[in-house]
């Protein structure tokens, strides 16, 4: 994607975003406070961020790649074990790799 | 007297939104300089943090969009991500009671975050202004640090160097942790990873993220025998979240 075709993305997906917000105080109470409507939205959100972390981690144009990034991803888990707030553990992530990279790794 | 036993609530209500916005907001940083390395420009990164106002989608954009994904899969990513946005609606409403143009805003401002400190006050004067304060201090400081963020980004050249890949990696590893404090959700995570990975070769660049929330879909629906344990740890942890503030520095918007 890029210039027009990314720029219509971002408006679409900022408008899809705003309405399903919006959606929530229009309706009626009881259509969305049903226990099995956000059983699964919970899930979804699960599912496409454990899916986002292990195609940024561990694939590279349409390959599953492993290499440095997967020691930077161990070191922000040990970060959130340790309960670090999200800009650490995003540093942590990132230097772990630099350094891995700088040191000759892939 | 009445005012005197409402006022601290509020006060509290109002402490309790900064510390939130503030850290909160400092990961808009992140968000901001991972935008323009996936290949965003800062405009279009801004527009982002104005108006999708929500970082789960908004990470989950750069991340298609990066990636090499279709205009369609960006999309509908951001969007799926944002669902839960709709299910905050419902507890929001009847607290701000609100009517007309200020809907619109309220609606922008029902993110995790202030859906979390609203929904913790017990006093209703409290619950009004620990959403208004932390929607719209999230709103400010989210928008301030992205634009930082993104002119940082900017300057950084090759992102791999200084293995900003992995950080946007880890940045989801961040927004997914606290939600996975039940078997369901581990074990849907677990699944979609498989999932994305496997698919990866054969399919077009961010499909295998979209069918992995297919997975959730059909675990969520068919798995009954376990009411809505995934669903109230989620809503419970956010409402912890907000009522004591100490760990809002897991993301969750």
């Amino acid at each position: 994607m890029k210039g027009a075709v990314l720029w219509l993305a971002v408006v679409a997906a900022g408008v899809a975003t705003f309405a399903i917000k919006l959606v929530g105080h229009l309706l009626p109470r009881h259509w969305l406070a049903k226990p099995q409507v956000a059983r699964v939205a919970a899930l979804v959100t699960v599912a496409l961020l454990s899916a986002l972390v292990a195609v940024q981690a561990a694939t590279r144009g349409g390959h599953v790649v492993l290499d440095s990034r997967l020691a930077g991803l161990g070191a922000a888990a040990v970060a959130l074990v340790a309960k670090a707030p999200f800009v650490v553990v995003v540093l942590v992530a990132a230097v772990v790799t630099a350094l891995l990279r700088w040191a000759g790794l892939p | 007297m009445r005012r005197r036993a409402v006022a601290p609530a509020v006060s509290s209500a109002v402490r309790q939104a900064v510390s939130v916005a503030l850290a909160t907001g400092l990961y808009g940083v992140s968000f901001g300089a991972l935008s323009v390395v996936a290949g965003l420009d800062v405009w279009q990164t801004m527009a982002l943090s104005l108006v999708m106002f929500s970082g789960g989608s908004q990470f989950a954009f750069i991340g298609v969009a990066g990636s090499g994904g279709s205009p369609g899969a960006a999309i509908a990513t951001a969007a799926l991500v944002g669902l839960r946005n709709a299910l905050y609606g419902p507890q929001v409403a009847p607290l701000i009671e609100v009517t007309g143009p200020r809907r619109l805003l309220a609606a922008q401002l029902t993110i995790d975050e202030s859906t979390a400190v609203g929904t913790a006050q017990r006093d209703p004067a409290a619950a009004r202004a620990g959403f208004w304060w932390t929607g719209a201090g999230v709103f400010l400081l989210w928008n301030a640090f992205t634009l930082v963020g993104a002119l940082v980004g900017d300057s950084a050249g090759d992102p791999r160097r200084y293995g900003l890949d992995a950080a946007a990696a880890a940045a989801f590893l961040a927004l997914v942790w606290p939600r996975l404090s039940n078997r369901t959700a581990q074990a849907v995570a677990g699944a979609a990873v498989v999932v994305a990975l496997s698919t990866t070769p054969v399919l077009p660049s961010g499909v295998p993220v979209l069918l992995a929330a297919a997975v959730a879909v059909l675990v969520g629906v068919l798995w009954r025998s376990r009411p809505a344990a995934a669903v109230t740890d989620a809503v419970a942890s956010h409402q912890s979240e907000g009522a004591s503030v100490r760990r809002v520095e897991e993301p969750g918007s």
